[in-house]
């Protein structure tokens, strides 16, 4: 059985030292016994060594973009270039404390005006906040941005917001912390939001419309346009979860094509390093009109130099975050642009489609694939085949990919496709590379007609076997218990 | 073009193996007038070496606290880092992971998720913890709004002492769903207990309590308790350095609920304020309705140990508009160098960071005491790391004027001076005018008020500097900063 880091602890070891105390005393010297803990916390007490050994083969466990292709779908598990790293650990970077005089800050504000320039020209927007720390709050910060515009025009019966079925969850979830009331379109033939239905839908009570382009089934979103002249009319507004921009840099604007308001993912489209779960970083951009909704402070500039500008304060929405976000995102993000550059994007995005396209084709004759056209940066296939036919469903599919080396797209979403298996390459990954993930899927669906045990036994190889989810919230096992 | 593999030559046979004969062909679903014609208008791609050169100039407009002599905290703090937390965070087995949607290759986040979790508990004294928030401020926020979900009453009171960045953040998470949010008077740098026992009614969803408050004061947490009491239903948030509990009471000591609060101070830099982490830990009854990812052991179809994400049926990709939270991530990698920080640190280790830290804090407000026109702001509290002094002049005049000897002296009370002001005014919400509050609360709201009722302590704000030490500092840098604020404000 693995052990815990509680494990090696012996009382007496210890990982770091410290200089003697030049101060006397002891903690009872200072503050009053009645503040005092009763007993010490049961922190681990190893030594360096057993700290470096056991975390390190603990990393030998994941699954990570380096060690193979990771085509989680709308994650967008691109490389994430290694100077970043080296560029952002540097002290004059780590160690500033947020509220520095601006004189001492000029460098990084310099970096994030030019970042939210540089988002805004991608987006097409007109400005663009860097506050956010995650696309989920940047969700809730452009959702609150569309609040804070009927509000200001005393339009407070507008409670309603409208997305397909096929919104990642994150959206509904956002718009009810809102207070918003969230209305379900379901989505048509094609792959996209049903027009006819949209228009019985829309009145007087729509605050907005959300919809992520191209949406989850890797589809453009070709009736923006109608969509968008739908939604203004009743002046409502349309928000576009950015998670997939990745297909859009250089290509689409969504500022110029009807979409009023968008966050964006630095951590997929930017390629900051997803980090086993974050952090991240959900800039938000806005058309003009809502400029004076933005949290406050933005970066701006004068002829003293760069500084927080907090001239909006009495329309902006307020604050999302203790300070001004995860700065050390935003920095690795600019980075990335600036070495890209705008031809660069342009084909970053090429790319995400020729290879996204590239394994659809290869993979359609062995996967069912509902909407029949050319994908955009990633497409949704399923194991609807496999599961009739062999009974093999898409998570023993996705098991039995581990043990090739891969990690499995992401599956059973969208909701509205049964056994999903939603497919992004990147365009990071080359085309030999592609082919051997195709050559493995292939591989699986023969193994599902000849031997569907396997499957159903997946995965062999890997640190553990299929680990028991039920079980995990029947005995709720959350802490280890420390002798 | 760096980080794209494809060739002209792959490039074109990909295109033929599609069957399409040009990219464009490929994005036929965007109607052509969507489309970009021109470039985008950004600055022309530069190379690795070019990029490090022009970074460099910019590191070089920046002052860091290692190379100033920083006395700065407000609610991030630079203590001492070992160097193997930035080796193991690292590795990119870590940092170009994902969030472990397949347990079985994301074993490593999985368990060192579930060993800060521990961590976390230990600490706390709590029984169950999260994977991680954003920051302390959203981390106060879901507290809230867990309060709520739990008891379904729709008011929480926030104590003046609350870090005002935090009450900003409260603010516009609780707002929407119509939470009522209700100051806590302070008196004398700490939370007003008379008038909290006035403020408990059968409305109160929770209260918050923040110690060390942002003052540096510490609270009460036991009287806090007994009133928080006074309505069975209600639930008590504490909001704490982790630090500190090295050797302050375990929230559990005086029994908090949910205990939450800014990570930071475990093992990750300021990085000018992001990112941060929170942490989130509770009673074992609110677990079903925790905000945010949780990890838990269970068996493999072996019987071997492993770890899975778990309580699923609580978040936003199952629940989606039911969810408890729409929190999607969690700030992972900080969670592991907070992780690896409290190993390296181990257990005798945290109490000598923090007691190193409390000690040279008292000897610097004692010796800055001995200045003349310098006084502590609130002389009766007791504080951990970080105090607030009345300063002779402006406390911004006296930061100016440092700036050029690369000390950071401390924080300017002065420049949240709108957001008390604010956070007095909250109280008024919910329909009630601000009369009516005032009198229920039995003590003004005005500004005016604000000043009367928190004594001498924050009265011309201006005049107030407030400082923080880490176990970084020397006496020699505690003894410069003395001598620099006694010629910068001798007349």
């Amino acid at each position: 059985m693995s052990k815990t880091i509680f494990d090696y602890s012996i009382k007496g070891r210890t990982g770091t030292t410290f200089p003697p105390r030049e101060i006397e005393g002891e903690i009872g010297s200072v503050i009053n016994s009645k503040f005092q803990r009763k007993e010490n916390a049961r922190l681990p007490e190893v030594t360096e060594l057993e700290c470096m050994r056991h975390y390190i083969s603990l990393s030998h466990k994941n699954h990570f973009i380096e060690k193979g292709l990771y085509p989680l779908g709308s994650c967008t598990m691109k490389y994430n270039p290694k100077v970043h790293e080296a560029i952002v650990r540097h002290s004059c970077f780590n160690n500033i404390h947020p509220y520095q005089p601006e004189e001492t800050l000029q460098g990084n504000l310099e970096i994030l005006f030019e970042l939210q320039e540089d988002l805004a020209e991608i987006s097409g927007m007109a400005k663009v906040t860097l506050q956010p720390v995650a696309g989920a709050q940047g969700e809730f910060t452009g959702i609150k941005i569309i609040e804070a515009y009927h509000k200001a025009k005393g339009n407070t019966h507008k409670r309603k917001i409208i997305m397909p079925d096929s919104a990642h969850g994150t959206n509904p979830a956002t718009c009810s912390l809102v207070g918003y009331e969230v209305v379900e379109i379901k989505s048509n033939e094609q792959g996209r939001v049903d027009l006819a239905r949209l228009k019985e839908l829309v009145d007087d009570d729509v605050a907005g419309f959300m919809l992520t382009n191209p949406n989850t089934l890797g589809l453009f979103e070709n009736q923006i346009e109608e969509i968008a002249e739908l939604i203004h009319s009743v002046d409502g507004l349309i928000y576009m979860d950015g998670a997939n921009l990745n297909a859009l840099l250089g290509i689409v604007q969504p500022g110029k094509i009807g979409f009023d308001v968008m966050h964006y993912n630095l951590h997929k489209t930017f390629t900051t390093p997803h980090g086993g779960g974050g952090p991240g970083c959900g800039p938000v951009g806005v058309v003009e009109k809502l400029v004076p909704y933005l949290p406050v402070p933005m970066i701006n500039k004068n002829e003293d130099g760069y500084f927080f500008d907090y001239g909006h304060a009495r329309t902006s929405i307020g604050k999302v975050h203790t300070f001004y976000g995860n700065f050390a995102i935003m920095l690795r993000a600019y980075l990335y642009i600036k070495m890209v550059g705008p031809d660069g994007l342009r084909k970053v995005s090429e790319n995400a489609i020729i290879n996204a396209n590239y394994l659809m084709k290869k993979l359609e004759p062995h996967y069912h694939i509902q909407y029949q056209e050319y994908c955009m940066h990633e497409f949704v296939a399923d194991g609807t085949w496999q599961k009739k036919n062999y009974g093999v469903s898409t998570l023993d599919i996705a098991k039995r990919l581990l043990d090739k080396g891969y990690h499995a797209p992401t599956v059973y979403f969208p909701l509205i496709v049964p056994e999903a298996l939603m497919v992004e390459p990147t365009e990071t990954e080359s085309m030999e590379s592609i082919d051997a993930f195709a050559d493995a899927m292939i591989e699986i669906a023969e193994e599902c007609k000849e031997n569907p045990e396997l499957l159903h036994d997946a995965p062999l190889t890997t640190p553990v076997r299929r680990a028991d989810d039920v079980r995990a919230v029947k005995v709720l096992d959350v802490k280890y218990l420390i002798n | 073009m760096p980080y794209i593999p494809t060739t002209q030559a792959q490039r074109a046979e990909m295109l033929a193996a599609i069957g399409v004969s040009s990219f464009e062909e490929l994005i036929s679903a965007i109607p052509e007038k969507m489309r970009l014609k021109q470039e985008l208008n950004l600055k022309p791609a530069v190379s690795e070496l070019e990029i490090t050169r022009s970074i460099q100039s910019k590191t070089c407009n920046n002052l860091c606290t290692g190379t100033a002599n920083s006395f700065m905290g407000a609610g991030v703090y630079d203590h001492f880092i070992p160097a193997a937390v930035d080796t193991i965070v690292s590795r990119p087995e870590f940092f170009t992971a994902y969030t472990p949607y397949q347990a079985e290759v994301s074993q490593g986040t999985l368990q060192y998720i579930y060993e800060f979790q521990t961590m976390i508990c230990e600490l706390t004294g709590m029984e169950i913890a999260n994977a991680s928030m954003y920051d302390g401020a959203s981390a106060v926020a879901e507290a809230i709004l867990m309060s709520v979900r739990k008891n379904k009453l729709m008011k929480a009171l926030v104590p003046a002492t609350l870090n005002p960045e935090f009450f900003k953040v409260v603010k516009i998470y609780t707002e929407g769903i119509g939470i009522e949010l209700e100051t806590i008077p302070m008196s004398d740098g700490v939370t007003d207990l008379a008038a909290l026992e006035s403020m408990m009614d059968e409305k109160v969803s929770c209260v918050v309590m923040q110690s060390p408050n942002f003052f540096g004061n510490l609270e009460d947490g036991f009287a806090i308790e007994k009133i928080v009491r006074n309505n069975p239903k209600s639930l008590f948030i504490s909001a704490v350095n982790p630090v500190s509990l090295a050797v302050l009471n375990a929230p559990s000591e005086y029994n908090a609920d949910i205990v939450v609060g800014e990570g930071q101070v475990l093992g990750n830099s300021m990085y000018m304020g992001g990112p941060l982490f929170g942490f989130f830990a509770s009673k074992l009854d609110l677990a079903r309705m925790m905000p945010g990812r949780i990890v838990g052991g269970t068996l493999d179809k072996e019987g071997k140990r492993a770890y899975v994400l778990t309580l699923q049926a609580r978040e936003q990709h199952i629940r989606r508009e039911k969810a408890t939270s729409n929190i999607c991530s969690n700030q992972s990698l900080c969670v592991l160098a907070a992780t690896i920080y409290m190993t390296l640190i181990g257990k005798e280790g945290l109490v000598e960071v923090a007691t190193q830290s409390a000690l040279k804090a008292h000897y610097l407000a004692d010796e800055i005491c001995k200045l003349p026109g310098f006084s502590m702001a609130f002389p009766k509290q007791d504080f951990f790391n970080e105090f607030v002094v009345s300063t002779p002049i402006p406390a911004a005049k006296i930061i100016n004027l440092m700036k050029h000897r690369a000390i950071y002296p401390g924080v300017d009370m002065g420049r949240f001076k709108e957001d008390f002001v604010l956070l007095m005014d909250s109280r008024s919400g919910s329909g009630m005018t601000k009369d009516s509050v005032d009198s229920r609360s039995g003590s003004g709201m005005t500004k005016d008020s604000m000043d009367s009722r928190s004594g001498s302590g924050m009265t011309d704000i201006e005049n107030r500097l407030m400082i923080a030490v880490t176990e970084k500092k020397t006496k020699a840098d505690l003894d410069a900063l003395v001598s620099a604020l006694a010629e910068v404000t001798h007349v």
